[in-house]
């Protein structure tokens, strides 16, 4: 270990960085270099370019870096964590620096120098990292470059959750449906990543003094910079961003490699890369095709469902438009009257799809034989609603239906649709001619085509190019089932086992398949499917997943060779049926020309929700309004309101402590607005007033109130109903409780017909994660006992405990009893109110939704208003405790020992009795409790012939996915009865 | 769909009993003595990909691991042809408790349901679930199960120590499995020898101190977690033996620990509820037993010199009770913070905690304790380490390396 150089080899999960330092630790030479995946091959010619500098020279040599871990041990070199490298560099080239900031590939770290060293690094689901970016940017249509120039012209800066990518993507979708600037995307983009690693990262932990930024994303994009310095209110003194910040951690790893690695003359070391072998641990499949042979049977066979093609500017006759506005893609067909293709069109909508659409409307009106009718027109997916107002199309349409249509015209007998297109996997069952179920794909299920896409040009290539190169791989990886993030990592996993450009392509395939299959529709065998299956969606126009899912599936399934433009043809189907008029109201050629549009944003002062709304101004005084809830945003007079159990409930519980406190109090009682206090709190307040206590609650639910707590969140994979109660706390503090109340409880009621009565793990000891981390919190103000409220014994003994200072004893059995009646007041109230509900839908001819959930998911922030979006569908809404107790529990072939789930059961059971109803759960995102109940409800549901549907919801506010199964649902019900 | 098919006495002659991969070292050792009673049963070694593909296609994915892992390993097994599928049984633990673990035997006869209607599932369990079974706990059973937990607690404690250190590569694995062998044949009698635990632990203890170790020093470095992804090799992706491979010395607090926390919520939730029955009664004077069962290990091992102790149980309630109340007993609990603060105590400040991805009372009991634990004793360096069928392995060591890296800072 004498050598006088060394040098650091930092394999990342997209690049590779070479340094090498003189004994002084001064940086000789440097290389950033990407390695599309080929590792071995990169780091070996990085190698040769530094011997052609440095023949026979030896050096001390170390290797860093997440994906250079594999290669370390193979070759025999010495290896260190790629934190503890860039602690190294920091340690030498800053050593008043307090704390570091490091954002990666894939990673994100931080580095607390001052105050206790402390490394760290994200957990295995996190966003906010330079692959974060990168898709949020193939999101967009533009490179990583352009999207950090777009953001410097930001005026304002919308909340996205950067959690995760696919969370993120959900909360950008709407905002660019709804035509809010790109700029002000952009830089909402960089904030979110911003957020994530200030406050998922630190923790509570400030980071404060002398900040160094090292990593590619924050040495290239100026405006996440910018964001970092202003959100930390850093000066430019206290703001480093070094030079060598893209080759930080190998020039840290160069001086572990000085002081703790072997030595090796460079040729041998070249030698050494060289032949390391790949780890035979990859798991590999079979080929997607054994032969040309068998490929080419293949297209034939496919070939066979295609449509006719008739020509524009020749035909004369009727025709019909479809459009179908999608979340990445805009896909447009003109059709004859027979069905023949006059026009179609398929493209990325860039953020713009209204631009894109018109764009195309003026080429058709341009090219268009002048003997053409245009007599109707349709429009479905994410922009639905902006492109029917923008473009005066006839009708609009829920994507459920417009790709049953499509399907039905291809396959009359169709039994199952799946269709996986950029970013949604959509799946439906069709049952006697309509559609029975519908699966939609989650946050954390998203492998969808964007992901191979973004894949492709991570590698280097176009995506038709990179499937293709799938076709006839010898070994696909098996790189598992899960979302993005996981596969991600998978890959880099498989790329550091050496698995070939191929062998990952053919991979991907298989893992979006896998993901469709096992997670989305939760299939366990192909019979489930049915006999007649339609792939369609762009991502099936890519061999290689059309042929992963046959082989997946056992058997042969018809993928039409519109499979992208399906929504689209379908649509146009519809149009044709629905034709009334001589001529559709689409808008004219001449209109067109002079046709424009102005976006702005606003907040709606319809209520507290202060929905943020985009109005689009398309002159004339038409315009559009997005991003309301309910009706009230959208200019329109609000009419008849329908009746809403969850509002209802929600303002008793808010209006609670609104009466009944005492005029002289002995102390002032906090309690959170949060989790089971949204069915306790009338037993709580009644208890505490009864004693002479003055009840506050906390402010209602909100993003903000998220925020306000955030920093003291442990564990971000926790549900969101559980994260907002660190905002509740941090609120309750600020207004100025005495004390803070939050019992813990092991059980809930006993309601009966269960087998236990459990809360579930969160709800029973959320306060004790509070207490642990919130340092404003202490035994004094806060006060937890464990209780049981089946034992009126136990809480007049716990309560007698707690309260022992105010000197209430003699007074406590009287409070609890009279506790007691206030909470069964609330039950009997909430029950009669629902009975009052059903009466008045079934006057008015409506139909009833069981929104069923749990107790708090009546919060707003935490429902998103989907209660809003089902009425102003024309349902009443009624809550699952409501009915709960006016049926008996089903056979279960699952232990039923949870309260509040315990009650899922018994109301899908009471809605299987009623003709006029149907049952749709609420998940909250994370709720492991879910994943048994809710395939056990579906089951009690489907046995009756019911419909199961399920809205999963967090923190992020997209009803869009919502609005299509509820719309669907809709159109489901409307079917005759006959069919069923 | 309740009308599960049942294990019946005929089934114990005929039937093969497949046992989970969960503690290779316990459970090798319970298959012995069920071997002992008439039971013919085998510990399942299958560990493929494909043991993950059929949790998942058996098991709603959003399901917690080890349900997966446990059931896939099972519909592997069952589909591999090597057993009669008219002849063979299924055995799985059960907690009962507010956790979805309580509802894995339920997941796996849906999981049975479809494809092997005819296969029993039987449930090894101390809380009276699944009565109606001929697989029965028995008092002598149950005797020599506890046994069993502690022979094995003795042997894994021993194993672990000895590898990290062996000079001659192989020696501790040699000497577990003679001890493994052993300790079997010494089940297997009718003589009732396995009650002189003082002399066996003394002998065991003897055994593996004539290991030549080497003397340099290793990082400790502790593993607490979910119970399944704790000791299984196939769900923490072999974590003991990664952690020896980076120089480590692996401390695993024993099982019993977790025997114990399981008897002694049972009291303790009638202590705080105000709810005493017989129940909590026998269960108080279950725990007491096993608790002189413990000290009498302990002291032993003390006497013997060679090797750290187990943490005693009531330390450990102690130290519970400094962070987190023993009424959370859902999952693995109160056990695990104060398993931590144990172990950060006795100077093993290194800690993986091994969870499932979204494990929901790990949520409180485990990341959301390391604050607390981290304030009192600022040296300890914890880590939550996830484990899923989609998290790879070079993201957990990674993870597992940069503690490391902070360990020798």
């Amino acid at each position: 270990m004498t050598n006088k150089l060394s040098l650091g080899i930092d394999v990342g999960s997209t690049t590779v960085k070479t340094v090498i330092t003189d004994a002084e630790g001064n940086i000789l030479y440097s290389k950033y270099q990407r390695h599309l995946s080929k590792v071995k091959e990169t780091v070996t010619d990085q190698l040769k370019l530094i011997r052609a500098d440095h023949p026979g020279e030896t050096f001390n040599v170390c290797i860093t870096g997440s994906a250079g871990l594999g290669l370390a041990n193979s070759a025999g070199i010495s290896f260190v964590q790629e934190v503890h490298a860039a602690f190294l560099a920091v340690k030498k080239s800053h050593p008043d620096a307090d704390a570091v900031i490091e954002l990666g590939g894939e990673d994100a770290k931080i580095i607390f120098l001052t105050g206790g060293v402390e490394q760290r690094m994200n957990g295995s689901c996190a966003g906010g990292t330079g692959a974060f970016i990168d898709q949020m940017a193939t999101l967009l249509g533009i490179t990583a470059d352009e999207l950090d120039e777009l953001s410097l012209h930001a005026q304002k800066v919308y909340p996205i959750a950067s959690r995760c990518g696919v969370f993120a993507k959900s909360d950008i979708q709407p905002l660019l449906n709804q035509g809010a600037r790109r700029e002000d995307i952009a830089a909402s983009i960089f904030q979110a990543v911003v957020d994530q690693t200030v406050s998922g990262l630190a923790q509570g932990r400030s980071i404060e003094g002398k900040v160094l930024f090292l990593g590619g994303p924050l040495f290239f994009l100026k405006g996440l910079r910018k964001a970092f310095v202003s959100t930390l209110g850093l000066d430019s003194e206290h703001a480093v961003f070094p030079d060598e910040a893209p080759v930080f951690v190998a020039y840290g790893c160069s001086l572990y490699a000085a002081t703790s690695a072997d030595s090796f003359e460079i040729n041998e070391l070249i030698e050494k890369v060289a032949s390391a072998k790949a780890s035979d641990s990859i798991v590999t499949g079979e080929p997607l095709f054994r032969s040309q042979a068998e490929y080419d049977e293949f297209i034939d066979r496919h070939k066979k469902f295609d449509l006719g093609y008739a020509d524009i500017r020749t035909y004369s006759g009727d025709a019909y438009l479809g459009i179908d506005a999608g979340s990445t893609t805009t896909k447009l067909v003109l059709i004859t009257d027979d069905g023949r293709i006059l026009y179609h069109h398929y493209s990325s909508n860039q953020g713009q799809p209204l631009d894109k659409i018109s764009e195309q409307l003026r080429r058709i009106y341009a090219e268009m034989n002048p003997d053409i009718v245009i007599r109707g027109s349709a429009v479905t997916g994410y922009g639905e609603d902006l492109i029917k107002a923008g473009l005066s199309i006839d009708h609009g349409i829920v994507e459920t239906v417009a790709h049953f249509k499509a399907a039905a015209y291809f396959c009359p007998d169709v039994d199952f649709i799946i269709d996986i297109g950029g970013q949604d996997i959509k799946c439906f069952k069709i049952k006697n001619k309509s559609i029975d179920s519908i699966m939609l794909n989650e946050a954390c299920s998203s492998g969808c085509g964007s992901f191979i896409q973004t894949f492709a040009m991570a590698l280097g290539y176009d995506i038709a190019e990179f499937s293709q190169l799938g076709l006839f791989a010898e070994h696909p990886v098996d790189l598992g089932s899960r979302c993005t993030v996981f596969m991600n990592s998978s890959v880099k996993q498989a790329q550091k086992d050496g698995a070939t450009v191929e062998d990952i392509s053919a991979g991907l395939s298989s893992s979006i398949i896998k993901n469709a299959i096992y997670k989305v529709i939760r299939a366990k065998s192909p019979d489930e499917l049915g006999r007649n299956i339609v792939v369609q969606g762009g991502t099936f126009l890519n061999d290689a997943v059309l042929r992963s899912f046959e082989k997946e599936m056992g058997r042969d399934v018809i993928r039409p060779a519109i499979s992208g433009l399906m929504g689209a043809f379908g649509c146009a189907l519809y149009a044709k049926e629905r034709v009334s008029g001589e001529k559709s109201s689409l808008i004219s050629a001449d209109e067109l020309k002079n046709f424009n549009y102005t976006s702005r944003s606003a907040n709606c002062g319809g209520c507290t929700a202060h929905c943020q709304l985009n109005i689009i101004n398309f002159g004339k005084g038409r315009r559009f309004i997005s991003g309301n809830r309910c009706e009230k945003g959208s200019g329109v007079a609000v009419k008849n309101k329908i009746p809403n159990l969850y509002e209802y409930k929600y303002d008793s519980i808010i209006n609670t402590v609104k009466t009944g406190q005492p005029k002289k109090y002995r102390a002032t009682v906090g309690l959170p607005l949060a989790l089971s206090f949204y069915e306790q709190l009338p037993f709580w307040h009644t208890l505490f007033t009864s004693l002479g206590f003055r009840t506050i609650v906390s402010d209602e639910s909100s993003r903000g109130m998220y925020y306000l707590g955030q920093h003291t969140i442990p564990s971000d994979t926790v549900c969101y109903p559980a994260k907002l109660t660190h905002g509740h706390i941090e609120n309750l503090l600020d207004k100025g409780a005495d004390f803070i109340f939050y019992p813990c409880m092991s059980y809930n009621i006993d309601e009966g017909g269960s087998d236990n009565h459990f809360n579930c793990p969160i709800v029973a000891y959320y306060p004790e994660l509070l207490l642990a981390n919130n340092p404003r919190l202490n035994a004094g103000n806060f006060l937890h006992p464990y209780m049981d409220l089946n034992i009126r014994k136990n809480v007049i003994n716990v309560m007698t405990r707690s309260l022992a200072k105010y000197n209430v004893k003699g007074k406590i059995p009287e409070a609890v009893d009279k506790a007691y009646q206030a909470m069964e007041r609330f039950r009997t109230e909430t029950a009669n109110k629902a009975r009052d509900i059903i009466d008045q839908a079934r006057a008015e001819k409506r139909n009833i939704i069981v929104l069923a959930g749990r107790p708090y998911h009546i919060d707003k922030e935490i429902n998103h208003g989907i209660h809003k979006l089902i009425t102003s569908l024309g349902m009443a809404v009624i809550t699952e405790d409501s009915v709960a107790q006016l049926a008996r529990t089903p056979k279960l072939g699952v232990l039923n020992q949870w309260t509040y789930h315990s009650r899922l059961y018994r109301a899908a059971q009471y809605v299987t009795t009623q003709p006029d109803m149907q049952l749709i759960q609420l998940v909250s995102f994370g709720c492991g409790i879910d994943a048994v109940t809710s395939d056990e409800v579906r089951s009690i549901l489907e046995s009756h012939g019911k419909l199961y549907t399920q809205l999963k919801i967090d923190e992020i506010n997209n009803l869009g996915a919502a609005r299509i199964r509820l719309r669907s649902l809709v159109a489901a019900m409307e079917q005759p009865r006959s069919d069923k | 769909m309740s009308d599960y098919v049942k294990f019946t006495e005929e089934m114990k002659k005929t039937h093969t009993i497949l046992v989970p991969d969960m503690l290779p070292i316990h459970f090798r050792m319970l298959c012995k003595i069920f071997a002992a009673e008439g039971f013919k049963m085998e510990l399942l070694q299958n560990d493929s990909r494909a043991v993950v593909d059929e949790g998942l296609k058996n098991v709603h994915n959003d399901a917690c691991y080890p349900a997966l892992l446990v059931i896939g390993q099972f519909m592997d097994a069952l589909n591999s042809g090597k057993y009669d599928l008219d002849k063979t049984a299924l055995l799985i633990t059960q907690t009962g408790g507010g956790c979805r673990a309580s509802n894995y035997i339920h997941l796996l006869r849906k999981a049975l349901d479809r494809k092997y209607p005819q296969i029993p599932v039987v449930s090894l369990n101390f809380s009276g679930l699944e009565k109606d079974s001929a697989f029965r706990i028995t008092a002598p059973i149950f005797i020599k199960l506890l046994h069993a937990v502690l022979y094995g607690d003795l042997l894994m404690t021993c194993y672990n120590k000895c590898r990290a250190y062996e000079i001659n590569k192989g020696d501790s694995k040699k000497m577990l499995d003679k001890w493994e062998n052993r300790l079997g044949n010494i089940f297997r009698k009718k003589d009732k020898k396995y009650l002189k635990t003082k002399k066996i632990y003394r002998d065991i203890l003897n055994d593996f101190a004539t290991i030549e170790l080497s003397k340099e020093k290793k990082i400790k470095v502790g593993i607490v977690g979910e119970i399944y992804v704790k000791y299984s090799p196939l769900a923490n992706n072999h974590l003991e033996d990664f952690l020896i491979s980076e120089g480590c010395e692996p401390v695993v607090p024993s099982l019993l620990e977790f025997v114990m926390y399981c008897a002694a919520g049972t009291f303790n939730d009638a202590d705080i509820y105000d709810n005493h029955n017989k129940m909590s009664l026998a269960y108080k004077l279950g725990y007491k037993i096993i608790y002189a069962k413990q000290k009498e290990l302990i002291k032993v091992m003390k006497q013997q010199g060679s090797f750290e102790p187990l943490h005693d149980f009531e330390h450990l309630r102690k130290l519970a009770d400094q962070y987190i109340s023993q009424g959370v007993v859902m999952g693995e609990g109160w056990l695990i913070p104060a398993e931590m603060a144990a172990l950060a105590k006795s100077g093993v400040e290194n800690i993986i905690c091994a969870q499932p991805f979204g494990c929901l009372p790990n949520h409180i009991v485990a990341k959301g304790m390391s604050r607390a634990i981290k304030q009192d004793n600022p040296n300890a360096n914890i880590v939550a380490i996830d484990y899923d069928p989609g998290a790879t392995r070079v993201n957990q060591e990674n993870r597992i390396k940069l503690m490391l890296a902070n360990a020798r800072l």
